[in-house]
């Protein structure tokens, strides 16, 4: 049952071959006995899933089915979700409970699914392997002593431990990609601008993305269908029609032209990850499609671009979390700065309180030009150079990360070798272009991903490819042993 | 030594929308603490500002009023700081790009002459809350319902030389954003706050001296005291061969007196960014012209125009050019058969005064321009006296008929019948022997107190100028 994909489950729904109650029992069954090795739970809402489960059979039985009557659902812990405690994966909102719902989880709601709970994540989406939670590492399903990736490490374990058909998740710099790529998922950052944050609490504002973490490139399109469009209440948002993202699937990929950055193949890749990409490059061959070498010339700068404007958004993003109106704030303050300095000093952990340090830095007087001004002048350098070259190709192809999944405490007093992990996914979030990770290979146990970066809000090309690319493997149907 | 007063003026004017800058909440003034603040107002985790068009317009006015160009790109940035009526820890505000860039008011000053006063720049930004202190024990509460709330910040150049120049510019400005309707101008409810740059220097040196910035000054008359304040405490440091700290001072209106709030040093590096959140601001050329074309006349046009057009004199066109309604109203009740000048009078008079007494504005007024044209008419052609006149104007303000039906219920048409008059004058004269000889004995005063009593006797409805005429003749033998 839970290696079963979103379309499958569906189509069970439908047959009354299960019901949505009993779905979602099997679900919540499952992540009491097994999230003990994963923790990729933050909150489970058994009782929440089982009433909506309910509504859902009611739905079934009246024939009105929606995009996702009745499916469980699990969702990252940084969408704010009326009712159910919402915490960012950190102490300074262990007690928060958001008095509004996200446009995503609203949007989740409206198409009729069931949320099994929120998922573990890096400390507000900072970190790439789940180990900067306050809540605890994520574990991988594949390998207990790796990390899951991160920052949305609860929610690729959940789905690839099978305590979730699917996930949400959001990529700043690869918070979804990565992850997927560890876990064997299909994951898909959507291009800026294409699914709402309003409600989904900030990390870097002009890079946060959301989107869906799925067994298969078919159940991420399903989920691009209910989470894509346009909301009056981000104005970045772009208002711009949602087409039908699995309308497309089954094109033939015949003809497309895919282009390999030379600069994303450079010595110091891993040999199984560049052996597993070339060998999707062989099958991608088969299935039609032409390669061609390409340039993105300023690749290089992008961690360092990146690691300027990211935390100089997040320090000015978590100024609100002062303990003044909601979260956590210190026992007895003496004073004003003494509640400032102890609620943030107590609440935030080691590696937000770094990015905090950095970005607020960056953006001081007498280094705003030589650090955020120039970081932005790079963005511009690195957007161009893929707007270039998706004028010669349809679709880029990368390896997602340099490795497989890293063992857990590898990387953690690193943070310099944490950020390269990255390094494959940051560009795209520079540049808003959507991206995809899906499955190509495993090394020693560990899978290994791919990346596909389609043109702006051509997410519908990438998933095609994934699709097509998925009828013709079998990487994406492997599960963990003893799952 | 002789020393020059150099000012410039930073002043907040808080934009008459119904909604918050960046959230639905109401703006409305003295709501319960926090009953108007959202989501948004109150920073929850994961909320995003969506700008208010009706700002953009309200500044594009301002910026058109005010000779100045408009930016067809701006953007929002973010001033970052603590403070608990900060629920963001940053204020959305302009920084780099402002709406409004370089232009001038010209500010008529006492003696008459005029001088043009640059403006650097005017940018939109959010208010923040308040903190309330003394309200519980121990601690302090916050009320956030001001907290978003829109403001236009309109920067002046270091331009004004005195404070009488800093007070015409202010009253120019002040009297302008509420006629164009973009702020109400309430400076007791903080709707036009004004903070003040001061500095001295040795007349005839080019140089700015040191300044100092002076804040929470809310009305004119404090604005005034506190710059008279900072000019002698200024000149008192210099004299003494002291050197002025720019600093941040704060205006004591109960002592009359101001003090060092925060030096240069300590002041915050407010690490401004763009506001990732918003998208850059874009006017286009259209929507500028736009909004041109609807502009009103300016009151300073206005006032040219009143005085050529009609004859009034400075002060009547200053009144009526000075508040786009009554200088409507004042359009639309002349009539070729009534002069611009009793027009003028009434509206500056009677009507402003019950309005005044009854605090309605004059949109409110129960008295509308064509009623009033009846019974100017009526004063014109001699139908009836002024003082009958105000007894029918107070009648109509209490919805009693028109001018005519008035005039006529109360009998009030005025008396022209030079014999009738003469009866009422000889039996007046006959009544007052004492003050008769009194009158010819030289007290050429006692003339008013014979108009009155003949008025009283003919209840008001007596020619006045015939009575005069009349009495004059006959108490001269």
């Amino acid at each position: 049952m839970h290696n079963k994909t979103i379309s499958q489950l569906q189509t069970e729904l439908k047959n009354k071959k299960i019901s949505s109650v009993e779905l979602t029992q099997y679900y919540l069954k499952r992540i009491e006995t097994l999230d003990k090795n994963y923790n990729s739970f933050i909150t489970v809402c058994a009782e929440h899933a089982l009433k909506q489960a309910k509504s859902a059979d009611t739905d079934i039985a009246a024939g009105k089915i929606n995009l996702l009557t009745g499916i469980p659902i699990a969702q990252k812990d940084i969408f704010c979700t009326a009712g159910i405690k919402t915490t960012c994966g950190s102490k300074i909102l262990d007690n928060f409970i958001a008095p509004y719902e996200s446009t995503v989880t609203q949007k989740f709601l409206a198409a009729g699914s069931v949320m099994l709970g929120k998922t573990n994540m890096d400390e507000f989406a900072m970190g790439s392997s789940n180990e900067t939670s306050f809540y605890g590492p994520v574990k991988n399903p594949w390998n207990l002593a790796c990390t899951p990736g991160g920052s949305s490490g609860g929610s690729a374990a959940a789905v690839a431990a099978g305590l979730a058909p699917a996930a949400t998740g959001t990529d700043t710099g690869g918070s979804i990609r990565q992850p997927a790529a560890l876990c064997n998922l299909t994951g898909l950052k959507p291009t800026y601008g294409r699914v709402s944050r309003y409600g989904m609490i900030a990390f870097a504002s002009s890079l946060d993305q959301a989107g869906p973490l799925a067994k298969t490139a078919e159940d991420a399109a399903i989920l691009m269908n209910v989470i894509s469009g346009y909301d009056a209440k981000d104005s970045t948002c772009v208002n711009r029609d949602v087409p039908d993202y699995t309308a497309d699937l089954n094109k033939k990929i015949a003809g497309l032209t895919i282009g390999l950055p030379k600069e994303y193949f450079i010595a110091g890749l891993d040999p199984a990850v560049e052996k597993a990409v070339q060998t999707t490059i062989t099958e991608l061959k088969k299935l039609g499609c032409n390669f061609k070498e390409i340039s993105l010339p300023h690749t290089e700068l992008a961690a360092s671009a990146y690691y300027v404007i990211a935390p100089a958004e997040c320090s000015s993003n978590l100024a609100r979390f002062d303990g003044v109106r909601y979260g956590y704030r210190c026992e007895n303050p003496v004073n004003l700065i003494d509640l400032y300095e102890r609620s943030r000093a107590e609440g935030f952990g080691s590696e937000v309180k770094r990015r905090i340090l950095v970005g607020t830095y960056v953006l001081s007087a007498g280094y705003f030009d030589a650090y955020y001004r120039k970081a932005q002048r790079v963005r511009r350098l690195i957007r161009d150079d893929f707007v270039n070259a998706l004028k010669e190709v349809d679709v880029i192809l990368t390896p997602s990360t340099p490795t497989p999944a890293f063992k857990i405490g590898e990387k953690l007093q690193d943070p310099v070798a944490m950020y390269l992990s990255d390094v494959f996914t940051i560009a795209v979030n520079l540049a808003g272009l959507p991206g995809l990770s899906m499955p190509c290979g495993f090394d020693k146990g560990l899978p290994i991903g791919v990346q596909l970066i389609g043109n702006y809000f051509d997410e519908a090309r990438i998933l095609n490819v994934a699709h097509q690319y998925q009828q013709v493997t079998n990487w994406h149907n492997k599960s963990p042993e003893n799952i | 030594m002789q020393w020059e007063t150099v000012i410039g003026l930073e002043v907040h004017a808080q934009l008459s929308t119904k909604s918050k800058i960046f959230s639905p909440a109401a703006t409305e003034y003295g709501a319960e603490p926090n009953t108007q603040a959202c989501n948004i107002d109150l920073a929850m985790p994961g909320v995003l500002p969506v700008l208010n068009k009706a700002v953009v317009e309200m500044a594009v006015k301002f910026g058109l009023a005010a000779n100045a160009k408009i930016a067809e790109y701006s953007e929002f940035s973010r001033k970052n700081y603590f403070y608990p009526d900060l629920p963001k820890g940053y204020q959305i505000s302009q920084f780099e790009l402002p709406i409004v860039g370089p232009g001038f008011l010209d500010v008529e000053l006492k003696d008459g002459s005029v001088k043009r006063i640059g403006i650097t720049r005017a940018h939109l930004e959010e208010d923040a809350g308040k903190s309330l202190h003394g309200a519980m024990p121990h601690s302090s509460g916050i009320d956030l319902n001001r907290a978003g709330t829109p403001l236009l910040e309109i920067v002046s150049e270091p331009d004004m030389r005195s404070a009488e120049e800093a007070i015409a510019y202010l009253k120019t400005l002040h009297n302008l954003v509420r006629y164009l309707g973009i702020c109400d101008g309430n400076m007791q409810e903080g709707s036009f706050r004004c903070d003040v740059n001061v500095s001295l220097r040795p007349v005839g040196q080019k140089e700015f001296g040191t300044r100092t910035e002076t804040k929470n000054l809310n009305s004119f008359r404090f604005i005034e005291r506190a710059i008279f304040g900072e000019v002698e405490r200024q000149k008192e440091i210099l004299e003494n061969g002291g050197k002025i700290t720019q600093e941040t001072r704060l205006y004591d209106s109960d002592l009359d007196e101001s003090r060092s709030m925060r030096s240069k040093e300590e002041a915050n590096d407010y690490r401004y960014f763009p506001d990732p959140d918003l998208l850059p601001l874009e006017i286009s050329t259209n929507v500028i012209e736009k909004i041109k074309q609807e502009m009103p006349e300016l009151p300073w046009e206005k006032r040219k125009r009143f005085q050529e057009q009609y004859g009034l004199s400075a002060y009547d066109a200053t009144i009526l050019a000075n508040d786009l309604h009554i200088g409507a109203y004042f359009e639309k009740l002349l009539d070729d058969n009534i002069s611009p000048k009793l027009a003028a009078n009434w509206i500056n008079g009677d009507l402003a005064a019950f309005l005044n007494k009854h605090n309605l504005t004059i949109n409110a007024s129960p008295i509308t321009p064509d009623a009033l044209r009846a019974l100017l008419i009526r004063i014109a052609d001699q139908t009836i006296s002024s003082s009958a006149a105000k007894t029918v104007f107070e009648a109509m303000w209490n919805q009693e008929g028109t001018a005519d039906e008035i005039i006529e219920i109360k009998g009030l048409k005025q008396i022209t019948d030079s014999s009738a008059i003469e009866k009422i004058v000889d039996e007046v004269i006959a009544a007052n022997p004492a003050q008769v000889a009194d009158y010819r004995a030289g007290k050429d005063k006692l003339i008013a107190f014979f108009v009155g009593q003949v008025m009283k006797a003919s209840k008001g409805k007596a020619n006045p100028d015939q009575v005069n005429q009349l009495l004059k003749e006959k108490l001269k033998n």
